[in-house]
């Protein structure tokens, strides 16, 4: 695919940053705010589309690897069932972390307040490990989408052996 | 606090771990892979076995995830369950022990089987998350979490039957068996809202204490008894199940036959658990047996004009969940007389409770060897085989032994499971039993076809090269084998240990309820 004109590539290149922006606001408020961990990713993830369309397949393969997705989607995956194991000691996803101090673990003030970001424990480790998990996986469907669509521009390995 | 009460717990955690490290551990290469591959599965099935001995020493177990303690199923004095609860009776344990089993024996298999493809670390990612579908489905303690792991298990096979996506028959067989799947989860859905919009609980245990006998339940029961008919291949929704089967990857389709039963077993979990008390009228156990009736009778008669390996030994799938559906309909419309109950209904149900393990162990073990055949040789075609016996002899042993135990012939369980289903609904009508013996005839004769075909005859040249297939293969299908051997071999000891207490669970629905409520009666965790 070719790349679009000058004009829609300057746009792009200003404003996909702010898609990039939003996406890990609604990540990171997930547990004050409408939205969460799928939500933002998916956003995040909308960043990817915007530079594949305005720049162009060549462009982007020399950007970014399909294995650089994977990582963040496993990474993500595994840090989330890392947080459901280790409140084992009571039981598997249990919130170990909320209301205990340190990290995510205020005690949410009472009455109306801005939101406090550092609370709620595990749930917000958990919004971000989504996060990381569906902005890899959708970018990686949306790469693959492409590839699909056109051949000749594909990114990382080729398959092999497949049975025909 | 004992580590064994996180069992329920360590059962779903283990293969999502698997799941979520399978591409990872791929920088390691292939070696490291697979070695992943079967130690994930080793130790599911461990933990499965585990499971199952615990619940078999002390009933019923349950475990609410995330809570302040495993078995605080009622936090702050509420009256119903709130959290997200496990709930492991004899019967769950059963159907997770044999899937276990199953998925290992098609995670030993599928390692030499796949070794020439590209994209395996997917492939276990996907085999894993299907795994930890089927278990989630059978522990499941709501009927939420119930779609979202059919769901789960669903999504994750059509990904598996389309792995060989160049095959256009393999996309085509995917995308069926997508449509009645996604069809079969939205009706679990809405039956799951119907009932939660009239009872506002979603705990399969809190909604067997408080159910009545009403147009809205009567409409949610049949939308479940569609929906997991269609899932587990029940006759007029079958069309699916020889296509996917016989497309998708050997391996994965052993794991497969799991899912369909795990879909069984949620299909008897509502009929027993749920409605289990509304059973007096006939009405749904006839619609049970006559589907059963028909699957088995229509399923043999398709598959003995099948020229496909894959797909007769498919087709041979909707005959057997026949034979189920006909034992447990036979226990359901005793379910409410206690004489027709100790008469009858109960072989019945023990008859349908062993014929799952079996059936599960050996059509497993005949979809690895037809597997093996295709690997062997590169066809799937019968006409085009033959005196393979001299190449494949310890597949022809295996197939041999599997062949016997689906036919049900004497020494092997096939024939004890398939005697406790003729006895019974024998009882119940003559003419159950004689279908059932005439689908088991057509059966012998189905597989006499195959194996007279395949590894008897004089020796085709073009097989001349044709080579003993590798050792995880071989190893997979003995791990079936052996399974089925114990169970033929020593019938007393299954049917004492392994089937009575499944079937007694099953009828059993005062302690699968008991069990959430008198956790919180003795405090819990706080």
């Amino acid at each position: 695919m070719n790349p679009l004109s000058v004009v829609a590539r300057t746009v792009c290149n200003l404003f996909a940053w702010f898609l990039a922006v939003f996406g890990i606001y609604v990540i990171i408020h997930g547990h004050l705010t409408p939205g969460g961990g799928f939500q933002g990713g998916a956003v995040v993830a909308t960043f990817m589309a915007f530079l594949l369309v305005a720049h162009g397949g060549k462009k982007m393969q020399s950007w970014v690897k399909k294995d650089i997705f994977t990582l963040m989607e496993c990474g993500g995956l595994t840090l989330f069932i890392t947080a459901g194991l280790l409140g084992m000691s009571n039981t598997f996803f249990f919130n170990f972390l909320a209301k205990a101090g340190g990290l995510f673990g205020s005690v949410v003030p009472m009455g109306p307040n801005p939101g406090a970001l550092n609370t709620s424990g595990t749930i917000a480790l958990m919004n971000l490990s989504v996060g990381l998990e569906v902005v890899g996986g959708l970018s990686m469907i949306l790469l693959y989408m492409f590839s699909g669509a056109h051949p000749e521009e594909s990114f990382g390995r080729e398959e092999a052996g497949h049975d025909r | 606090m004992n580590w064994q009460d996180h069992l329920p717990a360590l059962l779903l955690a283990v293969p999502l771990f698997g799941a979520f490290l399978a591409p990872l551990t791929t920088l390691g290469g292939k070696g490291l892979r697979n070695a992943w591959f079967i130690f994930v599965s080793s130790v599911f099935t461990l933990i499965a076995f585990l499971l199952w001995v615990r619940v078999g020493a002390t009933g019923p177990a349950i475990y609410v995830m995330g809570g302040q303690g495993w078995n605080l199923a009622l936090p702050s004095g509420l009256s119903i369950p709130v959290r997200i609860l496990m709930e492991v009776d004899a019967f769950s344990a059963f159907m997770v022990l044999l899937s276990a089993v199953a998925a290992l024996a098609g995670a030993i298999f599928s390692v030499n089987y796949m070794e020439r493809f590209s994209g395996v670390e997917k492939f276990v990612a996907l085999y894993f998350l299907m795994v930890t579908g089927m278990f989630g489905m059978e522990i499941t303690g709501d009927f939420f979490n119930f779609f979202v792991f059919l769901e789960i298990s669903s999504v994750a096979s059509f990904g598996l039957v389309a792995f060989w996506r160049d095959r256009g028959e393999a996309l085509e067989a995917a995308f069926k068996y997508m449509l009645v799947s996604t069809l079969g989860a939205m009706m679990v859905l809405v039956a799951v809202a119907f009932l939660y919009s009239r009872y506002n609980v979603v705990n399969m245990a809190a909604l067997g204490k408080v159910i009545e006998w009403g147009m809205v339940e009567k409409t949610a029961l049949v939308l479940f008894l569609t929906a997991l008919a269609m899932k587990c291949g029940a006759v007029p929704m079958h069309m699916w199940m020889p296509d996917a089967y016989a497309e998708a990857p050997a391996g994965v389709t052993c794991a497969l036959i799991a899912v369909s039963q795990a879909s069984l077993y949620g299909l008897f979990r509502v009929c027993f658990t749920i409605y289990g008390s509304f059973m007096g009228s006939p009405m749904i156990p006839w619609v049970i047996i006559v589907l059963g009736v028909l699957s088995m009778f229509i399923g043999v008669s398709m598959a003995v004009i099948q020229k496909e390996v894959g797909r007769l030994i498919a087709y041979h799938s909707v005959s057997q969940v026949g034979y189920m559906l006909l034992g447990f309909g036979v226990g359901l419309l005793a379910l409410g007389d206690a004489r027709a109950m100790a008469d009858y209904g109960f072989t019945a149900l023990k008859g349908g409770v062993f014929h799952i393990v079996n059936y599960t162990m050996y059509k497993g073990l005949l979809f690895l060897a037809a597997g093996a055949l295709y690997y062997a040789t590169g066809s799937r075609n019968l006409n085009e085989m033959g005196g393979l016996a001299r190449q494949l002899p310890k597949t022809m042993v295996l197939f041999m032994i599997a062949a016997a135990a689906i036919a049900g012939l004497p020494p092997f369980n096939g024939f004890v499971s398939k005697l406790l289903i003729y006895e019974s609904s024998f009882a119940v009508h003559p003419i159950l039993a004689v279908f059932a013996m005439v689908t088991s005839v057509l059966t012998l004769a189905s597989f006499v076809k195959i194996f007279q075909t395949a590894f008897l005859g004089p020796e085709l040249k073009k097989f001349k090269d044709v080579r003993e297939v590798p050792g995880s293969m071989l190893a997979g299908m003995t791990v079936l084998a052996c399974a089925i051997l114990v169970l033929s071999l020593f019938p007393t000891w299954s049917l004492n240990h392994l089937v009575e207490p499944a079937a007694k669970a099953l009828v059993d629905q005062a302690s699968y309820i008991g069990a959430v409520f008198a956790a919180a009666a003795t405090g819990g965790g706080l």
